[in-house]
């Protein structure tokens, strides 16, 4: 069975690709039609509306939108590289971006970006670098996303306990979390799950640590440790469930079922949380609580052109048209996500009128770019079963941290030597 | 259903047949394996090759490959997660394998003359077989939910303490291993029913008449001549446990505490493929596999001589 399913997959994706790519055409004649890769439904009516607007700019180009679900998106796209069939434009992410403009597949856009006047400055320089590799541009951001923390405002009110603000630091969460836990009707104060976006980095970021600094990773660092050890000494006083209790209903759920009182979510959710009834009446957002440090986590999608392509010019066009205001703006008022453009954002502050949406713009004065190398997914995949034991109350976090440290040193000495 | 020693049988015959009438009838029988054949070659053996000739390459994530020798193989004896994920796996074939006993317990029950609605419990049984196993493990992890679970729900009502069946690295092999268990059990069912049928009713009666009870019929009548069909099963049922994945690729997630505890060796090179593009060293990976699965099947067949009768 399995290797059908597997066979099946690797068979059916560049087999889909190809009909669907068959519409295409050529350069000239009636037009160009462009593919446009993307994984987020959530996405798309916004994406359809900027395309909308493009093709009314570029009446010769149309752009197609092919969706592949998150689960499926990076294996699909590799099969069609090497098949020839990938989308003309697609989005990339930090995690796989260094593997893909290594690896020759992704169009440079340094020169294109200044023939034009691409308004790159416009968007936070710290993601525009994510974009680039040994000097040379290849993606531009459209949006970010920064980690902060959600409270439910109910509970707080219930245990009598001022709302969290920009001055909070990490022993008033500490407390508001030893307060908010009430084990009788099974709320937990906080949720220190085992992510790394949304927890691990952030934490480790305001102890003062980092993951992954001039080719060395900083697990085994003194001060990573000890914000790792914040979150498992959350778990370990019982304020936070366990990791294995998050495995099944993750910390995203349980605040929506309001079984926690406070946890650490991306800007990206506020859609969803907004959708929920209970959340819009009485969520509340904040600024990450400050440790050593302020910081969170800062990352965003950029849109790129294949290398492969053989519509580059209209690739381009698009590109361009999607880093500049007009898109951004109608990206930002669609809801999903914020627009990566400087000023843009009010339309995104303005659809969800009920949250203080404002503090996820604000946090990017100290975000830290989300952490990445060329072959990211290998040492990623190290530190959950490493760190899992630590987040199930287990305890060892310092040498499970210290292991974690020296295994992923040596992965970064394997990616730099082949 | 005593496969082997018929296809043994008919191995013997085709053969003076074949040196009675050689050019004719082999030149025919070649038109019929044909289909077979090619779609074996293509779609087994060239893979097989190439995945041989890949495991000595570091493989690019976008095409081309480079020769680098012995070192995936290198890689794959060092690396303490595959000896792991190794030790994992020949524990799911040891949980696999008492899946047989339930079968022949359940097929012999089933056997029984006069029963009524013997279609209806083999088809009850055979349904988690034909069940997709994504469904399967979705469901089972409903079922073993720390927090709303039905098995929790029940245990509570012993006072048995709230667990995280799934996630708990004591608990999660033996999680997964009871779901691969329930669902292979009504294929062997159905092989060792078919088995049984195999079997002259008038033994039975014999041993009736000389006063045999329905325990020692059992043991020594069913099980002997059963044996033949034990061992297909058994061989068929050592394979399938040791290229397991889909199950434990549903039902455990990336972030559980217990993923170290349940990898397999074919999740493994799922991972190592498909996520950390290091395909070289998943071919190397895989390769190994299917040497340990031909060593395994190979020991079974020798050892088969010394328990299974061929009546």
């Amino acid at each position: 069975m399995r290797r059908r399913t597997l066979l099946g997959g690797a068979l059916a994706a560049p087999l889909l690709a190809a009909c669907s790519g068959g519409g295409g055409g050529a350069d000239g004649g009636g037009g160009t039609t462009l593919s446009y890769g993307m994984w987020d439904p959530a996405q798309a009516p916004g994406m359809e509306k900027i395309i909308a607007a493009f093709e009314e700019r570029h009446p010769r180009i149309s752009v197609r939108i092919e969706l592949t679900p998150w689960a499926s998106y990076w294996t699909t796209l590799k099969t069609s590289m090497r098949g020839g069939t990938a989308p003309d434009v697609f989005w990339m992410n930090a995690v796989n971006f260094q593997l893909y403009a290594a690896g020759g597949v992704l169009e440079p856009l340094s020169g294109h970006i200044e023939a034009d006047a691409t308004p790159v400055d416009h968007h936070p320089d710290s993601l525009v670098r994510l974009y680039a590799y040994r000097g040379t541009q290849y993606g531009i951001p459209k949006d970010f996303d920064t980690v902060g923390l959600w409270y439910n405002k109910a509970l707080f009110d219930k245990a009598g306990i001022k709302y969290p603000d920009a001055s909070w630091t990490w022993d008033d969460l500490r407390d508001a979390a030893a307060e908010l836990t009430d084990p009788r009707r099974r709320v937990h104060g906080f949720a220190a799950e085992m992510d790394r976006q949304m927890k691990i980095y952030p934490a480790v970021c305001g102890a003062g640590g980092f993951i992954l600094e001039d080719g060395r990773s900083g697990f085994g660092d003194e001060r990573s440790i000890e914000g790792l050890r914040f979150l498992t000494d959350m778990i370990d006083r019982g304020w936070s469930p366990p990791q294995s209790a998050m495995v099944e209903s993750v910390g995203r759920v349980r605040y929506w079922s309001e079984k926690v009182a406070m946890n650490y979510d991306l800007s990206a959710m506020a859609g969803q949380m907004y959708a929920v009834p209970a959340l819009k009446d009485h969520g509340g957002i904040a600024v990450l609580p400050k440790g050593r440090r302020r910081a969170t986590i800062i990352h965003g999608l950029a849109n790129v052109i294949s290398a492969k392509s053989r519509k580059k010019a209209a690739a381009w066009k698009f590109v361009h048209f999607m880093a500049g205001r007009e898109a951004a703006e109608i990206q930002a008022k669609a809801g999903a996500t914020i627009s990566s453009y400087a000023g843009t954002q009010d339309a995104w502050l303005k659809s969800m009128p009920e949250f203080d949406l404002k503090h996820f713009i604000e946090m990017q004065k100290y975000a830290v770019p989300y952490p990445s190398s060329e072959n990211t997914a290998v040492w990623e995949n190290l530190q959950y079963p490493l760190l899992g034991a630590a987040f199930s109350g287990k305890g060892g976090i310092e040498s499970a941290a210290r292991t974690l440290g020296e295994q992923m040193d040596r992965a970064l000495e394997e990616e730099r030597a082949s | 259903m005593s496969v082997f020693p018929s296809t043994a049988a008919s191995k013997a015959a085709g053969r003076t047949a074949a040196t009675r009438s050689k050019p004719r009838g082999q030149r025919t029988a070649y038109l019929f394996i044909a289909p077979l054949g090619l779609g074996f070659a293509v779609f087994y053996f060239w893979p097989l090759l190439q995945t041989f000739y890949f495991s000595f390459t570091e493989f690019g994530a976008f095409g081309g490959h480079t020769f680098i020798g012995t070192d995936n193989y290198l890689r794959v004896v060092k690396d303490v997660t595959v000896w792991q994920a190794l030790g994992n796996t020949l524990f799911y074939s040891l949980i696999g394998l008492t899946a047989l006993p339930v079968a022949i317990v359940v097929a012999s029950l089933l056997n029984r003359r006069g029963l009524r609605g013997v279609a209806v419990y083999r088809a009850l049984y055979f349904v988690p077989f034909v069940t997709l196993p994504v469904a399967v493990g979705l469901v089972w992890n409903w079922l073993y939910n720390g927090d709303f679970g039905l098995l929790n729900e029940m245990l509570s009502r012993f006072g048995v303490d709230r667990h995280y069946w799934v996630s708990d690295p004591s608990t999660a092999v033996y999680a997964i291993g009871t779901v691969m268990v329930w669902s292979s059990t009504g294929y062997y069912l159905i092989i060792f029913m078919a088995g049984i049928k195999g079997i002259p009713r008038d033994y039975y009666e014999a041993a009736e008449i000389d006063g045999a009870g329905a325990l020692r019929r059992f043991f020594t009548i069913t099980l002997p001549l059963l044996s033949p069909t034990i061992f297909f099963a058994s061989v068929i049922c050592m394979i399938n446990s040791l290229q397991t994945f889909d199950l434990i690729y549903i039902m455990m997630a990336e972030k559980n505490p217990a993923i170290g505890d349940t990898q397999s060796v074919v999740g493994l090179f799922y991972k190592w493929a498909f996520i950390e593009n290091a395909q070289g060293a998943a071919a190397a990976l895989a390769f190994l596999l299917m040497l340990l699965i031909a060593a395994l099947t190979y020991l079974q067949f020798r050892l088969q001589k010394r328990w299974v009768h061929y009546g």
